[in-house]
């Protein structure tokens, strides 16, 4: 039973980020109808925003220590990252904080690229194929990975989650099992809260606000809404953002349980498609649903039990679940019809 | 549609001729791009016949396969296991490869195929990411796993080896070894006599009907027509052309290895198809020669060569031209890669050859549709 239970936690913040890349991409499809190749990309310039603000905040000054000597009788060298030699305590806790603070600092970059993504790009190829779709934002995520690569290098870049929620939690002991019964990292577990938070936030702004009601009106019918006088394009090019500003956010918070590099994007790009096809083109609720689901099923299959039993069910039960549904649901869990068919 | 007013059999014989004539001249004309070399030749060659494959599914019926490198890799493998059963002799090899290759693409094919649109393309991934994960972890026994498999001098080789300690580990056609040149012209031939099949296929009956599923597929079922035995003959051509092509892969080098399956190796020749015309005869071709080349030549450039290249600048200006530069070459091609791409997307969605073709209007004004075709043929056989 705790091991059932421990699989599905280590499941949900893999199906955490997996459903945020989804909903950001369902979004995307859901109101332009352009299929975003590039949104894996998007997702790593979210993980370096705060690997840039990590950066920035670790620059370190160095001074001379006349106190201290080396053995080669020169005096040592001090070296203190800045933030801690101007703030002191706070600048200490800003440097402990920083992914966390990196939002902050992502949410108005993703924004901005999101815009410029689909003003400067995007938007011619509203009424192209879906191929010309796939294979521009495919040819943008290539750039995208090399200026990075160019900027950071190639190797992963560890980055700390802050210490208060660094160690693990005793979760076992919270639903009654035997003490370190299972025992669950804190950040994942933030992870986990953030991407649910996430996600509610975004169902929450399209269902209960204005703005929301005219996108969600857009979506099902762009002409009327547009004959209503309502500009329908500023709107959605903010909904592009605000998907951008999504999948930028996922990869920040992934930044501690992954340490980013420049080919992440297309790692989780593959596995947020199949995600998005099994919860249906289209619907926000089948791509979270699939999302979590997915990365559950996936955690499932890592377990020695069931790898001794099946070798290999670990690499393959996605896309053997994603084949599955869509040879017996052609329109995934909770697609539409007539969404991307031929 | 311009192939289709012009099917007679006397222009496409022309037309093969160049072609065979232009492929076979390759190591003279070459020579100034610097690209001469066998081993460059040889992957034009082999990624000219897999683009070609792929553009009859894409190109010619208009489904997006995002997993065409699976039969690549299962040709790999294939061919590499007839080297290790039978022997060095590549016809069997390259036999035993179309038709596993083909057996896969039909079964994949006759799944992946219900679906149309963004569904089949996910299909065709799942399915390839799937083979490359099991041959890179459960399949070990066939497929050694993430070593790679190769002919050993253990291998049982009925007809050649058998065993011995002597005896060549290269594919050798009676005798002639498939390394530098003779493996290119080994290529080199395989690739007219399939573009000539190609050739066939497009100007066929067979042909046309792909084209009608491709241009629409609900009108020609309410001609009471049933596309999908069409859609997935076109599947298994296109999957035995790859097979193929992974076939001489292992011809020219006996290695087969899972990541020439992965989803990056399937979207490569996409990219390649969509970069020279989808659609069009040549085309494929151009752009995996093109993408090939640039991935050769472009990433072996340094900065020494850079430096070479902007001698003429005076210092300051050099250095930041070649600082600049080498954000595109070397180990940064893949920029380049990327920025051609989207450019290509952009401005020139018919690929190298509406380019080309373009730009034979431009230069040689409206003539007679026949002249223009031949002209164009001229122009993409000059551009290679």
């Amino acid at each position: 039973m705790d091991q059932i239970l421990l699989q599905i936690l280590n499941g949900l913040d893999k199906g955490g980020a997996y459903a945020l890349i989804a909903l950001g991409l369902t979004l995307i499809f859901g109101t332009l109808g352009v299929v975003n190749f590039a949104h894996g990309a998007l997702f790593m310039l979210g993980a370096f925003c705060a690997v840039g603000l990590y950066q920035l905040l670790t620059l370190e000054m160095v001074s001379i220590d006349p106190n201290n000597m080396t053995p080669w009788g020169t005096p040592a060298e001090i070296r203190q990252p800045y933030i801690e030699a101007w703030f002191g305590e706070a600048g200490s806790t800003m440097l402990n904080f920083a992914v966390p603070l990196s939002i902050l600092v992502a949410i108005p970059i993703m924004l901005v690229i999101g815009i410029v993504m689909e003003r400067g790009l995007v938007k011619h190829f509203y009424r192209r194929p879906h191929a010309e779709q796939i294979l521009v934002t495919f040819g943008l995520a290539i750039v995208l990975q090399e200026i990075i690569k160019v900027w950071f290098g190639a190797n992963p870049i560890p980055i700390p989650a802050p210490e208060a929620v660094s160690g693990s939690a005793d979760i076992g002991s919270w639903f009654g099992f035997a003490e370190n019964a299972i025992s669950y990292p804190w950040w994942r577990l933030v992870y986990l809260l953030f991407s649910v938070a996430v996600i509610c936030a975004v169902f929450a702004f399209l269902q209960f606000t204005t703005f929301g009601m005219v996108v969600r009106a857009g979506m099902a019918d762009r002409e009327t809404v547009g004959l209503l006088g309502i500009d329908i394009d500023k709107r959605f090019t903010i909904m592009f953002g605000i998907a951008a500003v999504v999948a930028g956010l996922a990869g920040v918070m992934y930044t501690p349980i992954l340490p980013p590099d420049y080919h992440m994007g297309m790692d989780f790009l593959v596995l947020s498609f199949v995600v998005v096809v099994v919860g249906g083109m289209g619907s926000l609720t089948g791509a979270v649903a699939a999302g979590f689901l997915l990365g559950i099923l996936q955690s499932f299959a890592s377990m020695t039990e069931i790898k001794s039993i099946f070798p290999g069910i670990d690499q393959i039960i996605i896309y053997l679940v994603a084949v599955a549904i869509l040879l017996v649901r052609p329109r995934g869990l909770m697609g539409r019809k007539g969404v991307m068919e031929g | 549609m311009d192939f289709l007013d012009k099917d007679n059999l006397q222009n496409d014989l022309i037309l093969i001729a160049i072609f065979a004539v232009a492929i076979l001249t390759m190591p003279i004309w070459l020579e100034p791009f610097g690209a001469s070399y066998p081993d460059l030749m040889q992957k034009f060659a082999i990624f000219g016949i897999f683009a070609t494959g792929f553009n009859i599914l894409f190109g010619l019926t208009g489904y997006l396969s995002f997993g065409h490198a699976a039969f690549l890799g299962v040709g790999s493998y294939t061919a590499v296991w007839s080297f290790k059963l039978l022997g060095m002799n590549p016809i069997p090899a390259l036999i035993a490869a179309v038709i596993i290759a083909g057996v896969f693409a039909l079964v994949i094919g006759f799944l992946s195929l219900r679906r149309t649109g963004i569904y089949f393309s996910i299909l065709t991934l799942a399915f390839a990411q799937m083979c490359y994960n099991l041959a890179y972890s459960v399949l070990t026994p066939i497929t050694n796993g993430e070593t790679g498999l190769r002919v050993l001098r253990s291998d049982p080789r009925i007809f050649d080896g058998n065993g011995s300690d002597t005896g060549p580990l290269v594919a050798s056609l009676f005798g002639i070894e498939m390394t530098g040149m003779a493996g290119f012209y080994f290529c080199a031939v395989v690739l007219i006599l399939v573009s000539w099949l190609a050739i066939m296929i497009f100007r066929s009956p067979f042909g046309l009907m792909l084209k009608a599923v491709k241009t629409n597929q609900n009108r020609m079922g309410y001609t009471g027509l049933n596309t999908r035995p069409y859609a997935l003959a076109a599947f298994v051509i296109s999957g035995m052309y790859a097979g193929l092509a992974g076939a001489l892969m292992c011809i020219t080098d006996p290695l087969a290895g899972a990541e020439r399956m992965q989803w990056t190796a399937s979207g490569e020749v996409v990219l390649m198809t969509i970069l020279g015309g989808a659609g069009t005869l040549m085309g494929p071709m151009l752009g995996a020669a093109l993408i090939k080349y640039f991935e050769n030549i472009f990433s072996a450039f340094n900065e020494q060569t850079l430096e070479h290249v902007f001698s003429f600048m005076p210092e300051g200006m050099r250095d930041a031209t070649v600082s600049l530069a080498g954000l595109f070459v070397g180990e940064g091609w893949h920029l380049t890669l990327g920025l051609m791409f989207m450019i290509v997307v952009i401005f020139l969605p018919g690929g190298i050859i509406e380019g080309l073709r373009r730009l034979a209007k431009a230069v040689f004004g409206r003539k007679r549709p026949e002249q223009s075709h031949a002209a164009r043929d001229d122009a993409a056989q000059t551009a290679r």
